[in-house]
Protein backbone atom coordinates (compact mmCIF):
# COMPACT_ATOMS: atom_id res chain seq x y z
CA UNK A 1 0.00 0.00 0.00
CA UNK A 2 2.70 2.56 0.87
CA UNK A 3 4.32 1.86 -2.49
CA UNK A 4 1.06 2.70 -4.22
CA UNK A 5 0.64 5.95 -2.27
CA UNK A 6 4.12 7.16 -3.04
CA UNK A 7 3.71 6.18 -6.67
CA UNK A 8 0.46 8.10 -6.95
CA UNK A 9 1.95 11.08 -5.14
CA UNK A 10 4.88 11.12 -7.54
CA UNK A 11 2.49 10.89 -10.46
CA UNK A 12 0.55 13.82 -9.11
CA UNK A 13 3.63 15.91 -8.65
CA UNK A 14 5.04 15.15 -12.06
CA UNK A 15 1.73 15.81 -13.71
CA UNK A 16 1.40 19.18 -11.99
CA UNK A 17 4.93 19.98 -13.07
CA UNK A 18 4.29 18.88 -16.62
CA UNK A 19 1.04 20.85 -16.76
CA UNK A 20 2.93 23.94 -15.67
CA UNK A 21 5.48 23.47 -18.43
CA UNK A 22 2.72 22.76 -20.95
CA UNK A 23 1.04 26.05 -20.06
CA UNK A 24 4.22 28.11 -20.27
CA UNK A 25 4.26 28.80 -24.04
CA UNK A 26 0.63 29.88 -23.91
CA UNK A 27 1.27 32.15 -20.94
CA UNK A 28 4.26 33.78 -22.65
CA UNK A 29 2.53 34.30 -25.99
CA UNK A 30 -0.73 35.55 -24.47
CA UNK A 31 1.14 37.98 -22.25
CA UNK A 32 3.49 39.32 -24.91
CA UNK A 33 1.08 39.50 -27.82
CA UNK A 34 -2.23 40.20 -26.11
CA UNK A 35 -2.24 41.27 -22.45
CA UNK A 36 0.67 43.67 -22.73
CA UNK A 37 -0.59 45.31 -25.96
CA UNK A 38 -4.14 45.62 -24.60
CA UNK A 39 -2.83 47.23 -21.40
CA UNK A 40 -0.83 49.66 -23.52
CA UNK A 41 -3.92 50.42 -25.61
CA UNK A 42 -5.92 51.34 -22.51
CA UNK A 43 -3.00 53.42 -21.23
CA UNK A 44 -2.42 55.26 -24.51
CA UNK A 45 -6.10 56.14 -24.62
CA UNK A 46 -5.80 57.70 -21.18
CA UNK A 47 -2.48 59.50 -21.45
CA UNK A 48 -2.75 61.70 -24.54
CA UNK A 49 -3.04 65.49 -24.49
CA UNK A 50 -6.61 65.12 -23.28
CA UNK A 51 -5.86 62.63 -20.51
CA UNK A 52 -8.86 60.62 -19.44
CA UNK A 53 -11.03 63.09 -21.34
CA UNK A 54 -10.30 61.04 -24.48
CA UNK A 55 -12.60 58.35 -23.12
CA UNK A 56 -15.25 60.92 -22.22
CA UNK A 57 -14.97 62.34 -25.75
CA UNK A 58 -16.46 59.10 -27.14
CA UNK A 59 -19.75 60.21 -25.60
CA UNK A 60 -19.31 64.00 -25.51
CA UNK A 61 -17.77 64.80 -28.91
CA UNK A 62 -20.72 64.92 -31.36
CA UNK A 63 -18.84 63.19 -34.20
CA UNK A 64 -17.82 60.19 -32.07
CA UNK A 65 -21.16 60.03 -30.32
CA UNK A 66 -23.01 60.03 -33.64
CA UNK A 67 -20.74 57.25 -34.88
CA UNK A 68 -21.29 55.22 -31.70
CA UNK A 69 -25.05 55.62 -31.98
CA UNK A 70 -25.20 54.69 -35.66
CA UNK A 71 -22.90 51.68 -35.13
CA UNK A 72 -24.97 50.39 -32.20
CA UNK A 73 -28.16 51.06 -34.17
CA UNK A 74 -26.89 49.25 -37.25
CA UNK A 75 -25.63 46.31 -35.18
CA UNK A 76 -28.94 46.08 -33.28
CA UNK A 77 -31.02 46.25 -36.47
CA UNK A 78 -28.82 43.59 -38.07
CA UNK A 79 -29.18 41.35 -35.02
CA UNK A 80 -32.98 41.61 -34.92
CA UNK A 81 -33.36 41.04 -38.65
CA UNK A 82 -30.93 38.11 -38.65
CA UNK A 83 -32.74 36.50 -35.70
CA UNK A 84 -36.13 36.89 -37.38
CA UNK A 85 -34.92 35.49 -40.70
CA UNK A 86 -32.99 32.64 -39.09
CA UNK A 87 -35.97 31.67 -36.92
CA UNK A 88 -38.37 31.40 -39.85
CA UNK A 89 -35.86 29.51 -42.00
CA UNK A 90 -34.51 27.41 -39.10
CA UNK A 91 -37.95 26.29 -37.94
CA UNK A 92 -38.90 25.39 -41.50
CA UNK A 93 -35.69 23.48 -42.20
CA UNK A 94 -35.85 21.43 -38.99
CA UNK A 95 -39.54 20.54 -39.31
CA UNK A 96 -39.66 19.43 -42.92
CA UNK A 97 -37.69 16.80 -44.78
CA UNK A 98 -37.55 17.30 -48.53
CA UNK A 99 -35.09 16.73 -51.38
CA UNK A 100 -32.53 19.50 -51.54
CA UNK A 101 -32.80 20.32 -47.84
CA UNK A 102 -29.12 19.58 -47.22
CA UNK A 103 -28.14 21.80 -50.15
CA UNK A 104 -30.28 24.62 -48.79
CA UNK A 105 -28.64 24.32 -45.36
CA UNK A 106 -25.19 24.27 -46.96
CA UNK A 107 -26.06 27.43 -48.93
CA UNK A 108 -27.23 29.18 -45.78
CA UNK A 109 -24.09 28.41 -43.80
CA UNK A 110 -21.49 28.56 -46.55
CA UNK A 111 -20.58 32.27 -46.20
CA UNK A 112 -19.53 31.65 -42.58
CA UNK A 113 -15.85 31.91 -43.42
CA UNK A 114 -16.04 34.83 -45.83
CA UNK A 115 -13.90 37.77 -44.75
CA UNK A 116 -15.74 41.10 -44.39
CA UNK A 117 -14.10 42.46 -47.54
CA UNK A 118 -15.51 39.63 -49.63
CA UNK A 119 -18.96 40.22 -48.11
CA UNK A 120 -18.66 43.87 -49.17
CA UNK A 121 -17.86 42.75 -52.71
CA UNK A 122 -20.89 40.42 -52.70
CA UNK A 123 -23.05 43.47 -51.93
CA UNK A 124 -21.41 45.42 -54.75
CA UNK A 125 -22.29 42.58 -57.13
CA UNK A 126 -25.87 42.65 -55.88
CA UNK A 127 -26.53 46.35 -55.52
CA UNK A 128 -23.51 48.18 -56.93
CA UNK A 129 -23.15 50.13 -60.18
CA UNK A 130 -22.99 46.95 -62.27
CA UNK A 131 -25.10 45.01 -59.77
CA UNK A 132 -27.81 42.43 -60.35
CA UNK A 133 -30.60 44.39 -58.62
CA UNK A 134 -29.90 47.55 -60.61
CA UNK A 135 -29.75 45.53 -63.80
CA UNK A 136 -33.08 43.80 -63.15
CA UNK A 137 -34.71 47.05 -62.06
CA UNK A 138 -33.58 48.93 -65.16
CA UNK A 139 -34.97 46.16 -67.35
CA UNK A 140 -38.29 46.15 -65.52
CA UNK A 141 -38.84 49.81 -64.80
CA UNK A 142 -36.17 51.61 -66.81
CA UNK A 143 -34.73 52.97 -63.60
CA UNK A 144 -31.42 51.76 -62.20
CA UNK A 145 -31.23 51.12 -58.45
CA UNK A 146 -27.82 51.42 -56.81
CA UNK A 147 -27.67 51.25 -53.02
CA UNK A 148 -24.54 49.22 -52.20
CA UNK A 149 -22.71 52.30 -50.96
CA UNK A 150 -25.52 53.61 -48.73
CA UNK A 151 -26.65 52.56 -45.26
CA UNK A 152 -29.04 50.04 -46.87
CA UNK A 153 -26.09 48.42 -48.61
CA UNK A 154 -24.13 48.30 -45.38
CA UNK A 155 -27.13 46.78 -43.59
CA UNK A 156 -27.46 44.15 -46.31
CA UNK A 157 -23.76 43.32 -45.95
CA UNK A 158 -24.04 42.97 -42.18
CA UNK A 159 -27.08 40.76 -42.66
CA UNK A 160 -25.09 38.66 -45.14
CA UNK A 161 -22.45 37.69 -42.61
CA UNK A 162 -24.87 37.48 -39.66
CA UNK A 163 -27.42 35.02 -41.05
CA UNK A 164 -25.04 32.02 -41.27
CA UNK A 165 -23.76 32.69 -37.74
CA UNK A 166 -27.25 32.83 -36.25
CA UNK A 167 -29.00 30.11 -38.22
CA UNK A 168 -26.80 27.24 -37.00
CA UNK A 169 -27.51 28.03 -33.34
CA UNK A 170 -31.24 28.44 -33.96
CA UNK A 171 -31.44 25.16 -35.88
CA UNK A 172 -29.62 23.31 -33.11
CA UNK A 173 -32.05 24.79 -30.57
CA UNK A 174 -35.11 23.89 -32.66
CA UNK A 175 -33.88 20.31 -32.82
CA UNK A 176 -33.86 20.15 -29.01
CA UNK A 177 -37.43 21.46 -28.60
CA UNK A 178 -39.76 19.05 -26.87
CA UNK A 179 -42.63 18.25 -29.29
CA UNK A 180 -44.76 17.07 -26.36
CA UNK A 181 -45.05 20.64 -25.07
CA UNK A 182 -46.44 21.89 -28.39
CA UNK A 183 -48.73 18.91 -28.55
CA UNK A 184 -50.03 19.72 -25.07
CA UNK A 185 -50.60 23.37 -25.98
CA UNK A 186 -52.49 22.36 -29.10
CA UNK A 187 -54.65 19.89 -27.18
CA UNK A 188 -55.50 22.70 -24.81
CA UNK A 189 -56.80 24.62 -27.79
CA UNK A 190 -53.93 26.96 -28.61
CA UNK A 191 -53.76 28.12 -32.23
CA UNK A 192 -50.54 28.06 -34.26
CA UNK A 193 -49.61 31.63 -33.33
CA UNK A 194 -50.30 31.04 -29.63
CA UNK A 195 -48.14 27.89 -29.72
CA UNK A 196 -45.28 29.88 -31.23
CA UNK A 197 -45.68 32.81 -28.84
CA UNK A 198 -46.16 30.84 -25.63
CA UNK A 199 -44.22 27.63 -26.23
CA UNK A 200 -41.71 27.73 -29.09
CA UNK A 201 -40.26 31.24 -28.80
CA UNK A 202 -39.74 31.07 -25.02
CA UNK A 203 -38.01 27.70 -25.44
CA UNK A 204 -35.74 29.23 -28.09
CA UNK A 205 -34.94 32.16 -25.77
CA UNK A 206 -31.43 31.05 -24.77
CA UNK A 207 -30.52 30.46 -28.43
CA UNK A 208 -31.83 33.94 -29.34
CA UNK A 209 -29.71 35.51 -26.61
CA UNK A 210 -26.55 33.53 -27.44
CA UNK A 211 -26.64 33.91 -31.21
CA UNK A 212 -27.98 37.47 -30.99
CA UNK A 213 -25.01 38.48 -28.83
CA UNK A 214 -22.59 36.94 -31.32
CA UNK A 215 -24.29 38.72 -34.21
CA UNK A 216 -24.28 42.02 -32.34
CA UNK A 217 -20.63 41.81 -31.26
CA UNK A 218 -19.51 40.78 -34.75
CA UNK A 219 -21.48 43.62 -36.35
CA UNK A 220 -20.04 46.15 -33.88
CA UNK A 221 -16.48 45.22 -34.80
CA UNK A 222 -17.00 44.58 -38.51
CA UNK A 223 -14.46 46.53 -40.52
CA UNK A 224 -13.88 44.80 -43.86
CA UNK A 225 -17.43 45.20 -45.17
CA UNK A 226 -17.62 48.91 -44.37
CA UNK A 227 -14.12 49.34 -45.80
CA UNK A 228 -15.02 47.73 -49.14
CA UNK A 229 -18.30 49.58 -49.49
CA UNK A 230 -16.57 52.84 -48.47
CA UNK A 231 -19.88 54.33 -47.44
CA UNK A 232 -20.27 57.84 -46.06
CA UNK A 233 -21.74 56.32 -42.88
CA UNK A 234 -19.06 56.42 -40.23
CA UNK A 235 -19.25 53.15 -38.36
CA UNK A 236 -16.97 53.06 -35.35
CA UNK A 237 -14.27 50.77 -36.83
CA UNK A 238 -13.97 53.11 -39.83
CA UNK A 239 -13.64 56.13 -37.51
CA UNK A 240 -10.89 54.35 -35.57
CA UNK A 241 -9.13 53.54 -38.81
CA UNK A 242 -9.27 57.11 -40.12
CA UNK A 243 -8.26 58.58 -36.75
CA UNK A 244 -5.23 56.32 -36.71
CA UNK A 245 -4.07 56.50 -40.32
CA UNK A 246 -5.28 59.82 -41.70
CA UNK A 247 -5.40 62.06 -38.64
CA UNK A 248 -2.61 60.25 -36.74
CA UNK A 249 -4.75 60.84 -33.65
CA UNK A 250 -3.43 57.78 -31.88
CA UNK A 251 -4.88 58.66 -28.48
CA UNK A 252 -8.40 58.93 -29.81
CA UNK A 253 -8.00 55.78 -31.94
CA UNK A 254 -6.89 53.90 -28.83
CA UNK A 255 -9.72 55.29 -26.68
CA UNK A 256 -12.32 54.47 -29.33
CA UNK A 257 -10.88 50.95 -29.74
CA UNK A 258 -11.16 50.35 -26.01
CA UNK A 259 -14.74 51.63 -26.08
CA UNK A 260 -15.61 49.41 -29.04
CA UNK A 261 -13.94 46.39 -27.41
CA UNK A 262 -15.87 46.99 -24.20
CA UNK A 263 -19.25 47.17 -25.96
CA UNK A 264 -18.56 43.97 -27.94
CA UNK A 265 -17.20 42.13 -24.92
CA UNK A 266 -20.05 43.32 -22.67
CA UNK A 267 -22.72 42.05 -25.05
CA UNK A 268 -21.12 38.59 -25.07
CA UNK A 269 -20.61 38.61 -21.30
CA UNK A 270 -24.23 39.65 -20.81
CA UNK A 271 -25.44 36.81 -23.01
CA UNK A 272 -23.28 34.36 -21.16
CA UNK A 273 -24.52 35.48 -17.76
CA UNK A 274 -28.06 34.83 -18.99
CA UNK A 275 -27.52 31.54 -20.77
CA UNK A 276 -24.64 30.12 -18.75
CA UNK A 277 -22.98 28.61 -21.81
CA UNK A 278 -19.91 29.75 -23.66
CA UNK A 279 -20.56 32.47 -26.17
CA UNK A 280 -17.96 33.89 -28.48
CA UNK A 281 -17.90 35.93 -31.64
CA UNK A 282 -15.62 35.01 -34.49
CA UNK A 283 -14.40 36.66 -37.61
CA UNK B 1 -54.97 23.92 -48.04
CA UNK B 2 -54.12 26.86 -45.83
CA UNK B 3 -51.40 24.85 -44.11
CA UNK B 4 -49.86 23.89 -47.43
CA UNK B 5 -49.81 27.54 -48.45
CA UNK B 6 -48.00 28.44 -45.24
CA UNK B 7 -45.45 25.69 -45.77
CA UNK B 8 -44.95 26.80 -49.39
CA UNK B 9 -44.47 30.37 -48.18
CA UNK B 10 -41.88 29.25 -45.63
CA UNK B 11 -40.04 27.28 -48.29
CA UNK B 12 -40.06 30.26 -50.64
CA UNK B 13 -38.77 32.53 -47.88
CA UNK B 14 -35.96 30.12 -46.98
CA UNK B 15 -35.02 29.67 -50.63
CA UNK B 16 -34.94 33.46 -51.09
CA UNK B 17 -32.59 33.89 -48.12
CA UNK B 18 -30.34 31.14 -49.52
CA UNK B 19 -30.41 32.88 -52.90
CA UNK B 20 -29.42 36.18 -51.29
CA UNK B 21 -26.31 34.47 -49.90
CA UNK B 22 -25.40 32.30 -52.85
CA UNK B 23 -26.31 34.32 -55.94
CA UNK B 24 -23.64 37.03 -55.48
CA UNK B 25 -21.00 34.33 -54.87
CA UNK B 26 -21.98 32.66 -58.15
CA UNK B 27 -22.04 36.05 -59.91
CA UNK B 28 -18.51 36.75 -58.77
CA UNK B 29 -17.27 33.38 -59.96
CA UNK B 30 -18.91 33.96 -63.34
CA UNK B 31 -17.64 37.52 -63.59
CA UNK B 32 -14.12 36.27 -62.99
CA UNK B 33 -14.19 34.18 -66.16
CA UNK B 34 -16.35 36.43 -68.36
CA UNK B 35 -14.76 38.51 -71.13
CA UNK B 36 -16.88 41.54 -70.33
CA UNK B 37 -19.19 41.39 -67.34
CA UNK B 38 -21.11 44.48 -68.42
CA UNK B 39 -22.10 42.78 -71.65
CA UNK B 40 -22.78 39.55 -69.75
CA UNK B 41 -21.75 35.95 -70.34
CA UNK B 42 -22.74 36.37 -74.00
CA UNK B 43 -19.35 38.05 -74.42
CA UNK B 44 -17.77 34.65 -73.82
CA UNK B 45 -15.54 33.02 -71.25
CA UNK B 46 -11.86 33.64 -70.70
CA UNK B 47 -9.07 32.85 -68.28
CA UNK B 48 -7.28 36.14 -68.95
CA UNK B 49 -8.47 37.70 -65.68
CA UNK B 50 -7.36 34.72 -63.63
CA UNK B 51 -3.96 34.89 -65.34
CA UNK B 52 -3.77 38.61 -64.66
CA UNK B 53 -4.57 37.96 -61.00
CA UNK B 54 -1.84 35.36 -60.91
CA UNK B 55 0.68 37.83 -62.37
CA UNK B 56 -0.35 40.65 -60.04
CA UNK B 57 -1.13 38.86 -56.81
CA UNK B 58 0.45 35.38 -56.70
CA UNK B 59 2.83 36.71 -54.05
CA UNK B 60 -0.08 37.56 -51.72
CA UNK B 61 -1.52 34.06 -52.18
CA UNK B 62 1.80 32.44 -51.32
CA UNK B 63 2.18 34.70 -48.29
CA UNK B 64 -1.29 33.84 -47.04
CA UNK B 65 -0.41 30.15 -47.16
CA UNK B 66 2.86 30.86 -45.38
CA UNK B 67 1.11 32.79 -42.60
CA UNK B 68 -1.67 30.20 -42.29
CA UNK B 69 0.84 27.33 -42.14
CA UNK B 70 2.96 29.11 -39.55
CA UNK B 71 -0.13 30.03 -37.52
CA UNK B 72 -1.18 26.37 -37.60
CA UNK B 73 2.24 25.25 -36.40
CA UNK B 74 2.29 27.85 -33.64
CA UNK B 75 -1.23 27.09 -32.42
CA UNK B 76 -0.44 23.34 -32.41
CA UNK B 77 2.74 23.78 -30.40
CA UNK B 78 1.22 26.30 -28.00
CA UNK B 79 -2.41 25.27 -27.95
CA UNK B 80 -2.48 21.46 -27.68
CA UNK B 81 -0.25 21.17 -24.57
CA UNK B 82 -2.07 24.13 -23.04
CA UNK B 83 -5.48 22.51 -23.63
CA UNK B 84 -4.26 19.34 -21.90
CA UNK B 85 -2.86 21.33 -18.98
CA UNK B 86 -6.06 23.35 -18.59
CA UNK B 87 -8.14 20.14 -18.52
CA UNK B 88 -6.00 18.23 -16.00
CA UNK B 89 -5.44 21.23 -13.72
CA UNK B 90 -9.02 22.49 -13.73
CA UNK B 91 -9.94 24.98 -11.03
CA UNK B 92 -10.33 28.72 -11.00
CA UNK B 93 -6.93 29.56 -12.46
CA UNK B 94 -7.54 27.38 -15.51
CA UNK B 95 -10.90 29.00 -16.08
CA UNK B 96 -9.30 32.43 -15.81
CA UNK B 97 -6.63 31.46 -18.36
CA UNK B 98 -9.28 30.10 -20.73
CA UNK B 99 -11.25 33.31 -20.26
CA UNK B 100 -8.25 35.49 -21.13
CA UNK B 101 -7.23 33.60 -24.24
CA UNK B 102 -10.82 33.65 -25.58
CA UNK B 103 -11.00 37.44 -25.21
CA UNK B 104 -9.62 38.01 -28.74
CA UNK B 105 -12.87 36.50 -30.02
CA UNK B 106 -14.88 39.25 -28.35
CA UNK B 107 -12.57 42.19 -29.03
CA UNK B 108 -12.66 43.55 -32.60
CA UNK B 109 -9.55 42.73 -34.64
CA UNK B 110 -8.94 46.40 -35.30
CA UNK B 111 -8.42 47.05 -31.57
CA UNK B 112 -6.04 44.10 -31.19
CA UNK B 113 -4.04 45.21 -34.23
CA UNK B 114 -3.82 48.75 -32.91
CA UNK B 115 -2.62 47.42 -29.55
CA UNK B 116 0.08 45.34 -31.26
CA UNK B 117 1.17 48.37 -33.28
CA UNK B 118 1.46 50.52 -30.17
CA UNK B 119 3.81 48.05 -28.46
CA UNK B 120 5.78 46.56 -31.35
CA UNK B 121 5.38 49.12 -34.15
CA UNK B 122 8.71 50.66 -33.18
CA UNK B 123 10.69 47.45 -33.78
CA UNK B 124 11.00 48.15 -37.47
CA UNK B 125 12.49 44.81 -38.56
CA UNK B 126 9.67 42.94 -36.87
CA UNK B 127 7.09 45.49 -38.05
CA UNK B 128 8.18 45.09 -41.66
CA UNK B 129 8.24 41.29 -41.73
CA UNK B 130 5.40 38.82 -42.22
CA UNK B 131 6.04 37.66 -38.67
CA UNK B 132 4.19 40.75 -37.46
CA UNK B 133 1.07 39.56 -39.26
CA UNK B 134 1.68 36.07 -37.88
CA UNK B 135 1.67 37.47 -34.33
CA UNK B 136 -1.83 38.85 -34.87
CA UNK B 137 -3.07 35.66 -36.49
CA UNK B 138 -1.74 33.47 -33.66
CA UNK B 139 -3.55 35.54 -31.02
CA UNK B 140 -6.75 35.47 -33.09
CA UNK B 141 -6.72 31.74 -33.95
CA UNK B 142 -5.26 30.28 -30.75
CA UNK B 143 -8.59 30.13 -28.86
CA UNK B 144 -10.09 28.02 -31.66
CA UNK B 145 -7.37 25.40 -31.29
CA UNK B 146 -7.40 25.40 -27.49
CA UNK B 147 -11.17 25.18 -27.26
CA UNK B 148 -11.52 22.49 -29.92
CA UNK B 149 -8.94 20.29 -28.17
CA UNK B 150 -10.39 21.00 -24.73
CA UNK B 151 -13.88 20.07 -25.97
CA UNK B 152 -12.66 16.63 -27.05
CA UNK B 153 -10.53 16.05 -23.95
CA UNK B 154 -13.49 16.97 -21.75
CA UNK B 155 -15.55 14.13 -23.25
CA UNK B 156 -12.96 11.45 -22.45
CA UNK B 157 -11.63 10.56 -19.03
CA UNK B 158 -8.20 12.10 -19.43
CA UNK B 159 -7.17 11.61 -15.83
CA UNK B 160 -7.83 7.87 -15.82
CA UNK B 161 -6.08 7.42 -19.16
CA UNK B 162 -3.15 9.43 -17.91
CA UNK B 163 -2.93 7.53 -14.62
CA UNK B 164 -3.23 4.22 -16.41
CA UNK B 165 -0.29 5.08 -18.64
CA UNK B 166 1.65 6.37 -15.64
CA UNK B 167 1.09 3.15 -13.70
CA UNK B 168 2.67 1.34 -16.64
CA UNK B 169 5.72 3.50 -16.12
CA UNK B 170 5.33 6.12 -18.86
CA UNK B 171 6.80 9.54 -18.10
CA UNK B 172 4.73 12.71 -18.51
CA UNK B 173 6.08 13.61 -21.94
CA UNK B 174 5.52 10.09 -23.30
CA UNK B 175 2.01 10.02 -21.84
CA UNK B 176 1.24 13.29 -23.53
CA UNK B 177 2.64 12.17 -26.88
CA UNK B 178 1.39 8.57 -26.94
CA UNK B 179 -1.86 8.78 -24.99
CA UNK B 180 -3.24 12.31 -24.89
CA UNK B 181 -2.46 13.51 -28.42
CA UNK B 182 -3.91 10.42 -30.19
CA UNK B 183 -7.06 10.68 -28.09
CA UNK B 184 -7.39 14.40 -28.80
CA UNK B 185 -6.98 13.92 -32.55
CA UNK B 186 -10.56 14.85 -33.59
CA UNK B 187 -10.23 18.11 -31.65
CA UNK B 188 -6.81 18.83 -33.07
CA UNK B 189 -8.09 18.28 -36.60
CA UNK B 190 -11.16 20.45 -36.07
CA UNK B 191 -9.01 23.15 -34.49
CA UNK B 192 -6.48 22.97 -37.34
CA UNK B 193 -9.20 23.40 -39.97
CA UNK B 194 -10.56 26.46 -38.13
CA UNK B 195 -7.11 27.99 -37.72
CA UNK B 196 -6.18 27.63 -41.39
CA UNK B 197 -9.58 28.83 -42.66
CA UNK B 198 -9.65 31.84 -40.35
CA UNK B 199 -6.05 32.78 -41.05
CA UNK B 200 -6.50 32.61 -44.82
CA UNK B 201 -9.50 34.95 -44.62
CA UNK B 202 -8.33 37.29 -41.86
CA UNK B 203 -8.62 40.95 -42.84
CA UNK B 204 -9.47 43.17 -39.85
CA UNK B 205 -6.16 42.63 -38.10
CA UNK B 206 -4.08 42.12 -41.19
CA UNK B 207 -5.08 45.35 -42.86
CA UNK B 208 -3.57 47.28 -39.94
CA UNK B 209 -0.52 45.04 -39.58
CA UNK B 210 0.54 44.71 -43.22
CA UNK B 211 3.06 46.79 -45.12
CA UNK B 212 3.17 47.22 -48.93
CA UNK B 213 5.68 44.37 -48.96
CA UNK B 214 3.72 42.01 -46.71
CA UNK B 215 0.28 41.93 -48.33
CA UNK B 216 -1.82 38.82 -47.80
CA UNK B 217 -4.65 37.55 -50.00
CA UNK B 218 -7.52 39.37 -48.25
CA UNK B 219 -5.46 42.58 -48.23
CA UNK B 220 -4.89 42.14 -51.96
CA UNK B 221 -8.62 41.51 -52.39
CA UNK B 222 -9.46 44.84 -50.71
CA UNK B 223 -6.88 46.43 -53.00
CA UNK B 224 -8.42 44.96 -56.13
CA UNK B 225 -11.98 45.88 -55.05
CA UNK B 226 -10.90 49.49 -54.76
CA UNK B 227 -8.73 49.83 -57.84
CA UNK B 228 -9.24 47.02 -60.37
CA UNK B 229 -11.95 46.38 -62.92
CA UNK B 230 -14.80 44.18 -61.75
CA UNK B 231 -13.61 41.15 -63.75
CA UNK B 232 -10.16 41.16 -62.13
CA UNK B 233 -11.62 41.65 -58.65
CA UNK B 234 -14.00 38.76 -59.36
CA UNK B 235 -11.26 36.49 -60.67
CA UNK B 236 -9.26 37.19 -57.51
CA UNK B 237 -12.31 36.38 -55.39
CA UNK B 238 -12.73 33.18 -57.43
CA UNK B 239 -9.16 32.19 -56.52
CA UNK B 240 -10.00 32.80 -52.87
CA UNK B 241 -13.14 30.67 -53.10
CA UNK B 242 -11.22 27.84 -54.73
CA UNK B 243 -8.82 27.91 -51.77
CA UNK B 244 -11.38 28.23 -49.02
CA UNK B 245 -14.26 26.01 -50.18
CA UNK B 246 -12.46 22.66 -49.77
CA UNK B 247 -11.62 23.71 -46.20
CA UNK B 248 -15.23 24.64 -45.53
CA UNK B 249 -16.47 21.34 -46.94
CA UNK B 250 -13.94 19.43 -44.84
CA UNK B 251 -15.09 21.34 -41.75
CA UNK B 252 -18.73 20.54 -42.53
CA UNK B 253 -18.06 16.84 -43.10
CA UNK B 254 -15.99 16.73 -39.97
CA UNK B 255 -18.69 18.42 -37.90
CA UNK B 256 -21.22 15.88 -39.21
CA UNK B 257 -18.99 12.96 -38.27
CA UNK B 258 -18.18 14.20 -34.79
CA UNK B 259 -21.75 15.22 -34.04
CA UNK B 260 -22.75 11.69 -34.95
CA UNK B 261 -20.37 10.19 -32.44
CA UNK B 262 -21.07 12.67 -29.65
CA UNK B 263 -24.40 13.68 -28.24
CA UNK B 264 -23.79 17.40 -28.56
CA UNK B 265 -22.53 19.15 -31.67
Amino acid sequence: MPAFVSNSARLHLSRAGFARIALLPLALVATALFLLPMAKLVLVGATGDMGLAAYAAILLEPRYRASLISTVGLAAATTIAALAIATIAGLFLQRHRFPGRAVLIAMLTFPLAFPGVVVGFMIILLAGRQGLIGDLASRLTGEKIVFAYSIQGLFLGYLYFSIPRVILTIMAAVEKLDPALEEAARTLGAGPWAVHRDVIFPALGPAFVASGAIAFATAMGAFGTAFTLATNIDVLPMVIYTEFTLSANITMAAALSVGLGLVAWASLAFARSLSGGTVAAAG
Amino acid sequence: MRDRLIVAGQFLFTALVAAFLIVPAILSMLAGITVNYFRGIASGFTLQWVIQVWDLYSETIARSFLVAGAALLATLVIGVPAAYALIVRGGRLSRAVEEIITLPLAIPGLAIALALLLVYGGFSDFRRSWLFILAGHVIFTLPFMVRAVMAVLATIDVKTLDEGAASLGAGPWRRFRDVIVPNARPGILAGALSVVTLSLGEFNLTWMLHTPLTKTLPVGLADSYASMRLEVASAYTLVFFVMIIPLLVAMQLFADISSGSRSQA
